[in-house]
């Protein structure tokens, strides 16, 4: 195939998802000519959500639709540092996403802020518990940002997705039933809590009656008709249950193709080209400079895009990927300890617990919504006392009923002990999907010396490069903490007069198990930070070796939450924009000197 | 339960449960009988294999219909036909190498070609311990029988029957619940059977009705409805 040169741009962005499109509404703001290139195809909701064809279950969940097909690349896993990994061969564990909208077409919706004490975990671990409180082998960092310098920018994200949610306070004031734990706010959320569904209801209240704090989950599902302040118009979501893993027939769901890419294809300085697989980001002579990136386009064609900015927006591994095999940054030496580019790999710790409740009561799992549902923080962040407990991190309790459809509650079965297949599976499958309630512990994951992201040296994708390696297991400190948050839920179930209780939690010795669901709330391997030593980006999200080059998506996240990613995702691709437009684009360079 | 939500489904449930007594009584002796769709891509022994493990996996009993005359056979066939019968879903580049069962599938082989050597070396293995086809066992003989598969240690060649078997139940599970237009869950037998209203997907008067059984059929995709 040919090798083509296209013209210049200001701006190249990689990948046409959330961080991709956030960054390309801003840039072409401020006047830049943006270029997006996006491996995966063109998708809208008119054609991959249109009713009543895209309400099949097999089609979306287990035939994966829209999900990235993992034929041309993947990555390979292991448990740990003397293992072999191998190829993540069919997709189970996590769910990435592809093509123009990128998985926040397919995402669920649940839309939150970080807890305060997150964003500068190390020092206030430090400053409670003293530096010997942090286990050894464990890379506890701050993220080098405030949530006062945030809140402008999840404030802003919060409108444009068109978020339902209640607040505790705004500008310092109670004013209504949120979560008690969440920091203040400049503005109510833009629409109101989407209602509850059965088994978040009966959550609420027995959550309170055992004496924790229940809110409504922030959800960018709209609970009413919204038009953003783009101009983009929403649904109001009927709970229709076919929310993750599927784009929203009734454009009640946020995502970059409704609330977003509609407003950029009108502007002529904005370009998206869709089938483009970005292999490289090129660098000068100096290799502290991009000049562009090479990708292929649909035909095979390698394409040169030179640009004088690089935005790296192609997902938290993707984004580690592309700058391992571009050679941007010093990757990362587990044995040594030295290096940025693969460090702090983390994932979300989550354990479903389930609760049987008497069969006068239907619980109508089908009915749900991506984002909503009732959680409590009482057990999150810094929000108790970890002293006594020796364990760094926590875990929000929540129902947050996606709509659960026959064949996913064929697979989930019966009971712990009942047969995987016949009549006892059936009854029990039966029993379970009609009158259970399922809550989750999603906890956070700390980031350790030994976890981590490197090239694999065996496995190649489609393209001839070396495929992402990922060493991850769960660590004795996030088992801990799982188990303990988990053992709170008994006193949840049983104010809901459950007449049978699982508590999944995570077991010693269990090693991560890439077979099953868990989420696709992966992050680190490139996070931000004040030290070049331990991250590889500053605080705006700049490349602290090459300053042309800005990284935007979860990879950023120096140890994990207990929140979902996308909100604070969404926020720093605001707060990275805003510096690039004010500061950086007047005068290119490092914003902060190295 | 408030007579008004006597639905006709709750209905044809009432109905199906005491059809099935008799039917599972015939049942325990022998394989049921096919259906009258023509594989493609199964041969006439692996098309009687499937028949009579389907039909355990997923009896015809009290809770409700089996997998045969939900037409779980037709729709795996059909799957067969699918990109992801072909592997298109999976990175099947090599070297296949094994490893610790937490780490996935490692194998070559695409769905067809799991099926292909799975029904091959159940069969082989059937003749073996009980000198007879597999599709020929009476009820109890193939429970044992596919529960060996699942938990023993059996390899075909180089795939182990439980991988076999996982694959099966899984589309056999796919099969009865998935919409009809995939060629299962025939006349919607597996959405009524766990009330799931199917492609209804608006239930904006229903979401705090709380604790009420939902009152509506369920709906397809095609708009066949119960
Ligand atoms: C089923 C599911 C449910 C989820 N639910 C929630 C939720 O409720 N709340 C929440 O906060 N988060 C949720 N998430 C996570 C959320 O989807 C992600 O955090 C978010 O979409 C990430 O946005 P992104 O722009 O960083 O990456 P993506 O949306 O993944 O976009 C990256 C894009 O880059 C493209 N790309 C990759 N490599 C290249 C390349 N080399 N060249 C060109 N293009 C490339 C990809 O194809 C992709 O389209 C969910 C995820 C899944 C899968
Ligand atoms: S549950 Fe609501 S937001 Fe989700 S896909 Fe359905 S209508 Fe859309």
């Amino acid at each position: 195939m040919a090798t083509i040169t296209r013209r210049s741009v200001d701006v190249v962005i990689v990948g046409g998802g959330w961080a991709g499109s956030i960054m390309a509404k801003e840039l072409t703001e401020a006047g830049q000519r943006v270029v997006m290139l996006e491996r995966g195809g063109e998708r809208s909701t008119a054609a991959d959500g249109a009713y009543p064809g895209s309400l099949d279950e097999l089609e979306g969940n287990y035939r994966f639709k829209i999900f990235q097909k993992l034929q041309k690349t993947t990555v390979t896993i292991r448990n740990n540092i003397s293992q072999t990994a191998l190829p993540y061969r069919q997709l189970a564990a996590f769910l990435p996403g592809e093509g123009v909208g990128g998985a926040g077409l397919h995402w669920s919706g649940v839309h939150l802020r970080i807890a305060p004490d997150d964003l500068t975990l190390r020092s206030t671990v430090i400053s409670k518990y003293g530096k010997s409180f942090i286990p050894e082998g464990m890379n506890l960092q701050d993220y080098g940002v405030t949530y006062a310098e945030l809140e402008p920018f999840f404030d802003k994200a919060e409108k444009v997705f068109g978020t339902s949610g209640e607040a505790y306070t705004v500008n310092g004031k109670v004013v209504g039933n949120g979560n008690v734990f969440a920091p203040d706010r400049s503005d109510h959320f833009p629409l109101p809590p989407l209602k509850d569904v059965t088994g978040a209801h009966l959550f609420r209240k027995a959550a309170a009656e055992a004496g924790y704090h229940p809110y409504a989950i922030p959800a960018a599902n709209a609970s009413r008709q919204y038009t953003n302040p783009y101009g983009a118009q929403m649904g109001p979501c009927n709970f229709c249950g076919y929310c993750s893993g599927y784009a929203c027939y009734m454009y009640s769901k946020a995502s970059p193709n409704v609330n977003i890419l509609p407003v950029l294809r009108r502007n002529k300085l904005f370009e998206i080209r869709p089938n483009s697989t970005v292999l490289h980001v090129t660098l000068d002579s100096t290799k502290t400079r991009a000049t562009g990136v090479t990708y292929l386009d649909e035909k095979g064609n390698e394409v040169i895009q030179s640009a004088e900015l690089v935005i790296l927006a192609a997902f938290q591994f993707n984004n580690v990927h592309l700058m391992l095999v571009s050679g941007i940054g010093k990757p990362y030496d587990p044995v040594a300890g030295t290096g940025v580019v693969g460090r702090n790999f983390v994932y979300q710790n989550i354990s479903t617990t389930t609760a049987w409740l008497d069969p006068s009561v239907w619980t109508s799992q089908f009915i749900g919504t991506g984002g909503g549902g009732v959680a409590f923080d009482d057990f999150n962040s810094e929000n108790f006392d970890h002293g006594p407990l020796g364990f760094i991190g926590g875990s929000p309790v929540w129902v947050n009923q996606a709509g659960v459809k026959a064949i996913a509650a064929a697979k989930a079965g019966g009971p712990p002990g009942t047969p995987r297949w016949g009549s006892a599976w059936k009854s029990g499958m039966i029993d379970t999907y009609k009158h259970a309630v399922r809550m989750d512990a999603h906890g956070s994951n700390m980031a350790y010396r030994d976890v981590f992201l490197d090239l694999d040296p065996t496995w190649k994708d489609a393209f001839g490069r070396p495929l992402l390696r990922m060493t991850f297991d769960w660590k004795d400190n996030d088992i801990r903490m799982n188990r303990y948050v988990v053992g709170k839920i008994a006193a949840v179930t049983k104010a809901m007069g459950a007449r049978q209780t699982h508590l999944g939690m995570k077991e010693f010795g269990q090693p991560f198990d890439t077979r099953f669901y868990q989420t696709t709330h992966l992050g680190g391997g490139a996070v931000m930070g004040s030290d070049p030593a331990t991250s590889a980006l500053n605080r705006y999200l700049q490349c602290w070796d090459v300053s042309n080059v800005f990284v935007i998506g979860s990879n950023a996240f120096p140890q994990g939450t207990g929140y979902n990613p996308t909100g604070m995702v969404a926020a720093l691709a605001y707060w990275s924009a805003h510096h690039i437009r004010t500061t950086y684009l007047k005068n290119p360079g490092p914003l902060v000197p190295a | 339960m408030p007579p008004s939500l006597l639905s006709r489904r709750n209905l044809l449930q009432t109905l199906a449960g005491a059809t099935a007594l008799t039917a599972c009584a015939r049942l325990a002796e022998a394989a049921p009988p096919e259906s009258a769709y023509r594989p493609v891509f199964f041969t006439t022994d692996e098309w009687r294999f499937l028949h009579a493990a389907c039909d355990r996996l997923i009896p015809h009993d009290a809770s409700g219909p089996g997998a045969i005359e939900l037409g779980v056979p037709e729709f795996i066939d059909r799957q067969m036909e699918t990109p992801y019968a072909y592997g298109a879903l999976w990175y099947m580049q090599g070297p296949h190498v094994t490893g610790p069962a937490n780490l996935g599938y490692q194998l070559p082989y695409t769905p067809r070609d799991i099926y292909r050597r799975g029904i091959a070396g159940a069969r082989a293995l059937a003749l073996q311990m009980h000198n007879a086809e597999f599709a020929s066992l009476d009820a109890a003989t193939r429970d044992a029988f596919l529960t060996e598969l699942e938990t023993g240690t059996h390899q075909f060649g180089d795939l182990p029957a439980s991988t076999f078997f996982g694959h099966l139940l899984g589309n056999t599970q796919e099969g009865a619940f998935a919409d009809p237009i995939h060629g299962g869950n025939k006349g919607l037998g597996g959405w009524a059977m766990t009330g799931f209203p199917g492609a209804r997907a608006d239930f904006m008067d229903w979401v705090d009705q709380y604790g009420r059984e939902y009152p509506l059929g369920s709906v397809s995709i095609s708009g066949e409805t119960i």
